[in-house]
């Protein structure tokens, strides 16, 4: 089947759901654009929402001293929680080391993740200047990317993670 | 042998016929594992009698010789809220999870959501972006689900290399049965106007965790709905209050609790919760994005890990069966190590996606004895052996554990997790 014929076949299945469904009294108020940007915090694997600022690994050390290394320990590895460097070429074998280096498949994510949750105790407290920065050094630590690349809208999402290739969706799109 | 046709074995190690209860011909033969009590039985008069009662509540209490049923819970290091607790199964009957009870699994805490002040925000690839309010989705189209939520991590326990001699709760708790009563998101989403390239959906909660999961856009208009109640009153603060995404057999993180964003989408966001967790990494190093439904389970709940059977006679062996893709359709129970297997009568009412409870009579000698459950759903799909779902996994594979359970009986009367 053509791309146009599922999509045509998509939508018919999803005006019959429609049809189905019951009627709503159309309460929602319409929301503006400033409203929708304020509340609009992720990031596609495309980049698409990725803020303007940027930061490098040396910038993120500072930061990461700051704010991370309580949890995270010494350059991402050795704190009470999620290690977040190393374990590259482990996943494979009987003892896999997850961190953002050996397993996160995006780069976005770290962003994505580090910018809504982390710190744990003071979330959303990082400018985004600094978020790039942090992400930019937790991948440095990775050796993924160099110590004096830049991490911002246009440069993160092209970062190759070096798992990337080794997941593959059990859910089948329609 | 005994003349009774209903009293005979209908497999090993003393399993009885499923009809044998419903009868009631032997009641004055069973034999309770309840705690005994020396008080107020006959011929004394109770002394509750003698004196008026307690007054009223605005709120019900349970009674406090029920404290001691308590969910198990811990978080991980530095924090109070990242972690979670566990339904205590074996102490409990029938399907329903009270709310006080229903499992938890947070990943920053529970905010303190004031309703008046909470908004639902539809945006993306639609033709309006709409902000709801608790009172204006008060007024849509109801629609009440009695149905699980199972964490995609409940059971994993077992995964470990030794059976850790625990409770049925400890290991298989976070999984809970609730009605819940909300709004159909295809509603919500009609009102928007979905985009025909928007496929999925980011559904975000207001939590300090901003926890965040994709759905597809055909799970959402098809069977999902914005929970505002769950057993009839509002929400509990640990399941989402004022309101949360429940998407009916699926894993449960994605249920995504204080339901704050929903944004339509050409693809899946690819969040934290959908790629370095849950997901399931295999021995060859591929790893699965995306693995939904939760699959067919069950587990018998009484007698369990940890309890201590009251002497030789006759039991009746219960538990919970339940499946993502539908119905159970039917749940069969070994005593003897899975050398034989006799059907489990099932309670009333069997749904789609929800607890089930099932029950079956068992005479136990006071010998060594192995029970197991094996459950079976409407699809046909049936659940594993622990070596045969084991088997092509590895040991990284943390989620969907759903193999059968062991519980090993001793001649002194212990039960205690085994692998079989």
């Amino acid at each position: 089947m053509s791309t146009p014929e599922r999509i045509a076949l998509l939508c018919g299945l999803f005006a019959a759901a429609m049809a189905i469904a019951q009627e709503g009294p159309n309460l929602g108020i319409e929301a503006t654009a400033e409203q929708v940007a304020g509340w609009s915090i992720n990031i596609q694997p495309d980049g698409t929402g990725l803020p303007p600022g940027s930061g490098t690994a040396a910038d993120g050390a500072a930061v990461y001293a700051a704010q991370c290394v309580a949890c995270h320990g010494q350059e991402g590895v050795g704190g009470p929680n999620d290690r977040l460097v190393g374990g590259h070429g482990t996943i494979a074998s009987d003892s896999p080391v997850r961190t953002v280096g050996s397993y996160w498949p995006y780069a976005t994510t770290v962003f994505d993740y580090v910018r809504r949750s982390m710190p744990i105790l003071r979330p959303q407290s990082l400018s985004d200047d600094e978020v790039y920065a942090v992400t930019a050094y937790l991948l440095e630590l990775n050796g993924i990317i160099a110590e004096g690349d830049v991490m911002n809208a246009a440069t993160l999402p092209q970062v190759e993670m070096p798992n990337a290739g080794n997941f593959e969706w059990a859910y089948t799109e329609d | 042998m005994n003349d009774d046709p209903a009293l005979e074995a209908v497999a090993g190690n003393g399993l009885l016929h499923r009809r044998l209860f419903l009868r009631g011909s032997v009641a004055a033969g069973l034999t309770f594992m309840t705690a005994k009590t020396a008080t107020a039985a006959p011929p004394d008069v109770p002394a509750s009698m003698l004196v008026p009662g307690a007054g009223m509540s605005g709120y019900g209490l349970r009674s406090p010789h029920e404290d001691h049923v308590q969910r198990g819970f811990g978080s991980l290091p530095g924090t109070v809220g990242t972690g979670a607790s566990r339904t205590p199964l074996e102490h409990l009957e029938g399907i329903i999870t009270p709310g006080a009870l229903h499992f938890e699994r947070h990943h920053n805490g529970i905010p303190d959501i004031d309703p008046a002040g909470h908004r639902l925000l539809i945006h993306g690839l639609v033709e309006r972006p709409l902000i709801f309010d608790l009172d204006s989705l008060s007024r849509y189209p109801l629609v009440s689900k009695l149905q699980f939520i199972e964490c995609s991590g409940n059971s994993g326990a077992n995964n470990a290399a030794e059976p850790p001699n625990v409770s049925a709760g400890t290991i298989h708790g976070l999984v809970s049965n609730s009605q819940w009563t909300g709004v159909p998101l295809s509603i919500l989403l009609d009102e928007a106007g979905v985009q025909s390239e928007g496929r999925w959906i980011l559904a975000e909660g207001s939590d300090a965790a901003g926890m965040s999961r994709s759905v597809p856009m055909t799970k959402a208009l098809d069977d999902a709905i914005v929970a505002i109640y769950q057993n009839g009153e509002h929400l509990r603060p640990g399941n989402g209050y004022p309101m949360r995404l429940f998407l009916p057999g699926w894993e449960g993180n994605m249920s995504v609790k204080w339901l704050r964003r929903i944004e339509v989408t050409a693809g899946p966001t690819m969040t934290k919760d959908e790629t370095s967790k849950y997901s399931d990494l295999m021995p060859d190093g591929r790893s699965l994005l995306f693995t939904f439904p939760m699959e067919v389970k069950s587990v018998i709940t009484s007698p369990s890990g940890t309890n201590a059977m009251q002497g030789p006679g006759l039991y009746q062996i219960s538990g919970i069966a339940w499946s993502g893709a539908g119905r159970v359709g039917r749940v069969e129970i070994s005593a003897d190590d899975g050398e034989s297997w006799a059907e489990a009568a099932l309670d009333d009412p069997v749904l789609p996606m929800s607890l089930t409870r099932f029950r079956l009579p068992w005479r136990w000698d006071g010998g060594p004895a192995v029970l197991q459950s094996r459950a079976v759903d409407e699809t046909g799909a049936a659940q594993p052996t622990r070596t045969a779902m084991l088997a092509g996994r590895g040991s990284a594979y943390r989620y969907h554990y759903h193999a059968i359970q062991s519980w090993a009986v001793t001649e002194s009367g212990e039960v205690s997790n085994v692998y079989s």
